[in-house]
């Protein structure tokens, strides 16, 4: 079993965030990175499918500048046995420029599972894998809770609003990892000392063509700011009133 | 190249809010350009008879594809479908929502198409060649304005961002066979659904949510009375609460979970973390009730109750009850 797990280096959500003085883009500083949340269960998903099997291996594969090197150097120190950095000065928005380069490298690596994220945290657009699907004219299933391989066939739980659907597919596939799979595991000491030693590849990113560009970037309007209207059950008129006069939600 | 095609999403034959959504979106466009709104409907067989209330919101022409084996979504005959229409004639924007099903077909339909996709857009207007969309990046900490110069520009709709509206047009049927594929080399075996007689936390008007200080699953029946009590609430839930195992994961509103903005928000027992907040912070009214006046979720409440949610709630469920019979 050869499965390949495509990561993003992302700002951890939680950070303060400004727009940089090109208005087109987040000023990084004093922002902290690290794996796209969905992409870290992908990674967990496909090592412990490899661990089940005692066979095969679990290589990862990013885009961007050398920065990702970082991101590919945790994934290996979790225990993947090689590493792809698809090298570019900036990670353009356009999943489909990003795709097509993902796709290049992929084509021909004989990969029985291609594993992505359900979406990356940041542009949240969740289309990179499915893109590289239909490029490599592979059967794609998204958002897995579930994951199942077993004699050439998969079986997955895929979530959807209020429930979830149960597939059925053949490999090789792309399929999208949801969270609820797996929790991923925190790179062991031993881990992070092997990992210096794994194999990390650059090469360029053979990029598709850029339709789709940022133009600006703004803060949203700040809510107002909240307000307590007091305390216990006694209050719970007043929010009724409140509700009915004031918001016009009753 | 004036004309719009959209994507009109099905659950168990029958189109769901977001359908009218995306095509009343199509018609927003189409009027821009003076062209027409084409619809492609995949289902079972007789899902032509839903080319009336399409025709009623704006749809010129209804390409029908009704076959027994369509009842529950299949990816690789809904790609097929909408990208031999996209390849048939010429369309200036194929419109999606970015529902669970949209976000899954868009893109396969881009890559089909060798072309690009802007997804979950709030907002999209044409400037000369090229389509000008908003898109909350960052879980909705900052608002991107993106550039989209492909035509046809494939847009996936945020549920809730274009509000359905009636515009009343031929709706004329044509319909089509089951495209030959190879075989399926992906099967939707089963839709596995929480309970259907509850509203879908994407559609309620009003979202009652639990959160760790209802301390037990059982509990949530607390929630579940109060949003009875409303008539048309749906329920959601924290992620420490779905990890937890009280509640199912589907019903989880956060960052990585479900993002929604309904009229009113009512969060029981929720601190309010950052990752919980990005799911909600756009709803139009919040409403809070916490025992800790310092919770983060006091900080966006426009109506916050520092309280014990076990007297709060009870009261609260009694008095909407009584104010709904009152209206």
């Amino acid at each position: 079993m050869k499965i390949a797990v495509c990561i993003k280096r992302v700002p951890e959500m939680d950070g303060t965030f400004r727009i940089a003085a090109s208005g087109a883009a987040v000023d990084e500083a004093g922002l902290k990175f690290d794996m796209s949340d969905f992409d870290g269960y992908a990674v967990e998903a496909a090592l412990q499918m490899t661990e089940k099997l005692g066979a095969g291996e679990v290589h990862v594969v990013s885009l961007g500048p050398d920065i990702v090197q970082e991101t590919l150097r945790k994934a290996l120190s979790m225990g993947c046995a090689r590493a792809t950095q698809l090298k570019c000065d900036v990670v353009p928005y356009d999943p489909f420029a990003i795709a097509s380069a993902l796709a290049a490298e992929l084509q021909g690596g004989a990969y029985d599972l291609v594993l992505f994220g359900k979406m990356s945290i940041d542009s949240a657009n969740g289309a990179v894998g499915f893109m590289v699907a239909e490029l490599l004219g592979l059967p794609m299933v998204h958002g897995c809770s579930k994951l199942d391989v077993a004699g050439g066939q998969g079986t997955a739980r895929r979530e959807i609003e209020g429930g979830g659907e149960m597939m059925t597919f053949s490999l090789p596939a792309v399929v999208s990892i949801d969270e609820g799979i797996a929790r991923p595991r925190y790179p062991s000491l031993k881990g992070i000392m092997a990992a210096k030693k794994k194999p990390l590849d650059v090469k360029p990113a053979q990029l598709g063509p850029v339709a789709l560009t940022v133009e600006r970037m703004e803060l949203p309007a700040a809510r107002p700011p909240g307000r307590i209207i007091g305390e216990g059950a006694a209050v719970v008129p007043e929010l009724v009133r409140l509700l009915q006069t004031e918001a016009k939600v009753l | 190249m004036t004309n719009v095609l959209v994507y009109a999403e099905t659950r168990g034959g029958q189109p769901r809010k977001v359908t009218f959504e995306a095509i009343t979106a199509a018609r927003q466009l189409a009027d821009q350009l003076g062209g027409a709104v084409h619809v492609v409907v995949a289902g079972p067989a007789g899902v032509e008879a839903l080319a009336a209330s399409f025709g009623e919101h704006g749809a010129d022409v209804v390409v029908a594809c009704g076959h027994e084996s369509l009842v529950h979504y299949q990816p690789d005959v809904a790609t097929a479908l909408v990208a031999s229409r996209a390849r048939s004639a010429t369309y200036r924007a194929i419109v999606f929502s970015a529902s669970a099903q949209g976000k899954d077909l868009a893109p396969r339909v881009a890559a089909r198409l060798r072309t690009t996709l802007a997804s979950d857009v709030t907002s999209f207007s044409l400037r000369g060649d090229a389509m000008v969309v908003t898109h909350p990046g960052y879980t909705g900490k900052v608002i991107q304005t993106l550039k989209l110069v492909a035509s046809p520009a494939l847009l996936a709709v945020r549920p809730g961002a274009v509000a359905a509206a009636k515009q009343p047009k031929a709706g004329t049927v044509e319909a089509v066979a089951l495209p030959e594929l190879p075989s399926a080399r992906v099967t939707t075996t089963e839709t596995v659904l929480g309970d259907t007689k509850k509203l879908d936390l994407g559609e309620a008007p009003v979202i009652v949510s639990g959160g760790r200080g209802l301390k037990a699953a059982e509990h949530f029946a607390l929630v579940e009375e109060l949003a009875a009590a409303f008539g048309n609430a749906a329920v959601g839930a924290t992620r420490a609460v779905t990890d937890e195992g009280w509640r199912p994961h589907a019903d989880q509103i956060g960052q990585t979970g479900r993002l929604v903005s309904p009229d009113l928000y009512v969060a029981v027992g929720i601190s309010g973390a950052i990752q919980h907040l990005a799911g909600m912070r756009t709803s139009r009214c919040i409403v809070a009730i916490n025992k800790d006046k310092e919770a983060p979720i006091f900080k966006v409440a426009d109506y916050g109750i520092v309280g014990d949610v076990f007297e709060v709630v009870p009261a609260l469920t009694a008095a909407i009850k009584s104010a709904k019979q009152g209206a």
